[in-house]
Formats: C-alpha cells, sequence, structure tokens
C-alpha cells in the first residue's frame, strides 16, 4: 500500500535537518542565505528580513539563480515548515545543495517567539496597471516601486528646472513631494515652466504645482513650503526628506543649501541653466565632493547672470530637469552610477555633453569637517559674502 | 596648440566664440595667450597678483587643474582646456 501524503512529509523531515528559529534568528546575515519558499500573496503578507523569495514552485528553475555556491549555507522556511523540509529535500538530495537545513515551525513559529517582520508595501490593482512599465524592469520591480512610493523628495521650486522634475516624480509615484517656492505664476512663466498653466496665472506656484501633480497621480502627496528658503527656516523644512532637488537661482541659497544638507547627510541632484547651457551633478555627503568642493567661491555679481535677465531657451530647463529626474530616481531606487564626483555639461546648440570629474576637497571648509560641527551660524556663508549680496541686489 | 571651450558668461568677450585656440605648453601660458588675443577675458580669470580667480575652475580635458600641477599643468597637441565658472540659473 502507497503511504499517505502525511506519512512521506514525516519521513522527509527525518531526512532533513532542522533548525530552531532562535538559530537563525542569531545567525541572519552570517553567510547564510534565508529562503522563504511560500507563495507571493504569504510573502506580501510579511517575511523574515533579508530572505530572498523563490517559491516552492519555481525552487528547481530559479536556486541557481540565488545561490550558484552549491556548499553555500541555506536556510528554507514557510509558514509551518512543511513545505520548506520538502524543499531542503529536493535542493539536498535532487541539486547537489551541501548545507542544507529547514527551519522548525516555519515564520508561524518566528512570529511567535516575537522575531521581526518585514511587510513589505504591496500594490494596489490600480498602481499595479499605473506603474506597469516600472515592474516589468528588473531594476525596480515591485521593491522598486515601493520605494519610490515611500519616498520624499524636496523640490527647490517650482520653476524652469522644478517643473518638469515635479511632473516626472510624480508621474514615478514618488509619494511625498515637497516644494519649497514663494513666487506667483507669471505669463512669462510659461515658455519653460510647464508644470503651470495659462489658467493659473496670477497664483501660487505651489498651488499651482500641487494641482497639476493631484491631477497626474492621486498617489503623491504633496507638501507646500509657500516661503523662500534661508537660514532661519532651512533646517526645518529640509527634515525629513531623502533626497533633495536644487534648481535654485543663486548662489547664497545653494551655499546655504549645501551647508545644512552636508550637516544632517542628505543628498542633493543640484542643475543650473543659462542661455543654451547647463550644468548637473549630485552632490551625496560622504559619498563624494559637495558643492563647495566644486566651487569654493561664486562668482563676482556680473559674472552670475540669471535666466531672469538673460534668457533661457525654454527647453532647456526641461532637458536639465529631468536628467535630475533620473538622477533621483536612481538615488531612490538605489540603481545604476549616480552622477557623484562627475559634473555633467550640456550645451543645446551644439548638441554636446562634456564631463569633468569633481574631487573631495580636503580641505574644503564644509564637508571636509565633523557634520555636528557644522554651526548655524556659519552655514551659507562664504568669503565676501555681504559684498556679493550688496552688489547682487 | 590647444582647443579652450569657453563658458556662456565669458562668450562676449572673446566675439561669442564657444570654443578658441590658443599656443602653449602649459595650462597658465594657454590662459595668458588667450587673455593676450582677448583682453576683456583678463580681469575674469586673473586676480591683480596673476594667479587664477577662485571662482573659476579649470580642466585640463575632464581634470580639475587644482589637483593637477595647476597653472603648471603640462598642455600637449589635442588637449582640451575648459574654463568653467559656477552658474546658478535654475529656478524663476
Amino acid at each position: 500500500m502507497s503511504p499517505s501524503g502525511a506519512e512521506v512529509i514525516r519521513q522527509i523531515k527525518q531526512q532533513v535537518q532542522e533548525v530552531d528559529p532562535a538559530e537563525v534568528s542569531e545567525h541572519l546575515g552570517d553567510g547564510v542565505t534565508l529562503i522563504d519558499v511560500r507563495e507571493s500573496d504569504e510573502w506580501d503578507r510579511g517575511h523574515i528580513p533579508g530572505a530572498v523569495h523563490v517559491p516552492r514552485s519555481y525552487l528547481e528553475s530559479r536556486i541557481e539563480g540565488v545561490i550558484s555556491d552549491r556548499d553555500r549555507r541555506v536556510v528554507l522556511y514557510c509558514a509551518s515548515g512543511q513545505r520548506s523540509a520538502l524543499a531542503a529535500h529536493t535542493l539536498s538530495g535532487l541539486l547537489g545543495y551541501t548545507d542544507v537545513a529547514s527551519m522548525t515551525g516555519g515564520i508561524t513559529l518566528w512570529k511567535d517567539r516575537g522575531y521581526k517582520v518585514d511587510v513589505p508595501k504591496v500594490l494596489s490593482r490600480e498602481q499595479k496597471e499605473r506603474y506597469g512599465r516600472h515592474l516589468l524592469l528588473p531594476e525596480v520591480g515591485p521593491e522598486g516601486q515601493a520605494k519610490l512610493l515611500d519616498a520624499k523628495v524636496l523640490l527647490l521650486g517650482a520653476g524652469g528646472l522644478g517643473s518638469p522634475t515635479a511632473l516626472y516624480l510624480a508621474a514615478a509615484g514618488v509619494g511625498t513631494l515637497g516644494i519649497v517656492d514663494d513666487d506667483e505664476v507669471d505669463l512669462s512663466n510659461l515658455q519653460r515652466q510647464v508644470i503651470h498653466t495659462t489658467k493659473t496665472v496670477g497664483t501660487p506656484k505651489v498651488d499651482s504645482a500641487e494641482a497639476a501633480i493631484g491631477a497626474l497621480n492621486p498617489d503623491v502627496e504633496v507638501v507646500k513650503y509657500p516661503v523662500r528658503l534661508d537660514a532661519s527656516n532651512i533646517m526645518g523644512i529640509i527634515d525629513g526628506y531623502d533626497v533633495i532637488v536644487d534648481g535654485v537661482d543663486n548662489f547664497p541659497t545653494r551655499y546655504l543649501l549645501n551647508d545644512a544638507t552636508v550637516r544632517v547627510g542628505i543628498p542633493v541632484v543640484s542643475a543650473s541653466i543659462l542661455g543654451f547651457d547647463g550644468q548637473l551633478a549630485v552632490f551625496a555627503p560622504d559619498d563624494g565632493p559637495c558643492y563647495r568642493c566644486l566651487y569654493p567661491v561664486p562668482p563676482p555679481a556680473e559674472l552670475a547672470p540669471s535666466c531672469g535677465a538673460n534668457g533661457v531657451l525654454g527647453v532647456l530647463p526641461g532637458t536639465m530637469g529631468l536628467l535630475q529626474a533620473t538622477e533621483v530616481v536612481k538615488l531612490v531606487v538605489g540603481i545604476g552610477e549616480p552622477l557623484i564626483g562627475r559634473l555633467l555639461l550640456y550645451e543645446a546648440l551644439s548638441a554636446t555633453f562634456t564631463e569633468l570629474k569633481v574631487r573631495r576637497d580636503p580641505h574644503c571648509p564644509i564637508c571636509s569637517r565633523d557634520p555636528a560641527e557644522i554651526a548655524d551660524e556659519e552655514m551659507g556663508v562664504f568669503p565676501d559674502y555681504e559684498a556679493f549680496c550688496v552688489a547682487a541686489g | 596648440m590647444a582647443l579652450i571651450k569657453i563658458p556662456p558668461v565669458l562668450r562676449s568677450s572673446v566675439g561669442g566664440e564657444k570654443e578658441v585656440r590658443a599656443d602653449g605648453g602649459d595650462v597658465g601660458t594657454i590662459l595668458c595667450a588667450l587673455a593676450e588675443q582677448h583682453p576683456d577675458t583678463r580681469a575674469q580669470l586673473f586676480g591683480a597678483d596673476g594667479s587664477l580667480n577662485r571662482y573659476v575652475n579649470v580642466y585640463l580635458n575632464d581634470e580639475d587643474v587644482r589637483v593637477l600641477d595647476g597653472l603648471d599643468t603640462t598642455v600637449r597637441e589635442g588637449d582640451t582646456v575648459v574654463i568653467l565658472p559656477a552658474m546658478a540659473g535654475g529656478s524663476r
């Protein structure tokens, strides 16, 4: 007579090595690969931090992609310890893995013991459709999309650079977009500031931007700061943001932003534009140079004209703003090679990109120091600061 | 002979050109040659003591000359010198 299913499971459990959750918890991330063999809906309801999801039904076809070294220590778990025992039997018996164990009691016992469980953000059916093209990219996928939905990005300015950046970050599903801008929409803005419309001329830019973002993607929460960023409010405004997008139009604010973000360790995606030329760089505290390493002092006012006075090709802030948005998405999802330690120059008329190296200055007055030592009164200050501001009006 | 890339704010000082050529075996000589050809650039590049203004970055190809030999950095035939002052335009 053939044995019952229960009998087969009992026999297999006797043949495989079993480990207690206490031992798994102790050795988590310790040269051990932890595999969750349950179904996707079970994984989505919560899993052990650091575990890799390989459903038992895909075990044979996917395991080598996760663990190529057959002598590596592998611990499998499921809900109660049965499916993981069967999977362990397959790995050791059929696939030649030499050090395989199944966790006793599965995640049920793990939870009962009070160990930590990660509950991933689960996308709604509508979100799966909206972000479908991201989900198809292995580099983004559901986990990358969840990071975007959890991300808080602060935009300095809803102007030329901030407009396209805000629209594309909203479309990408960045969960929180802070916008700092004390200006109102002017008809002359609409040649390049595509988040605003003819109907919103005369209204605050933060309100106009909020309406456009809300119409594009209701997943996005907009936090409005209808103020001008200065030393008195910067620490409160930037607090809690993951990435800051800098498109401000003056040097004192750029230096202030640099010093404040180095102090609290927030990366800044920085761009500037003039005429047909754009510059782009990512300043990531600890990982690369800061703005002051690149530009120790600002140029005198006559060499630092603003776009308002000198004109700018309307498409240019779109190009540079979208390069900023791309860098933001890369930083949030954690993919690719961010533009850290590099400065990208774009010249629209000749359609050329030039890349320059930016080195960390070992004598930088800000980023070479312990960030905690950067005092309020020195933030945003540079040599000849007073004269600069008087000349700049 | 090296190619010098001129930033937007200096183009009016060189007749609107984006690139100019100048002779010299090192960065300092080439920038002086530029200032000879286009005197309006001198005050923007150099301070009263003849040193490069701190707000002007100069790159040989893709490397900042500050981490090379500064104005003494050797320039070879076919090299590109990039002059780069900071820009702040963006928001408004």
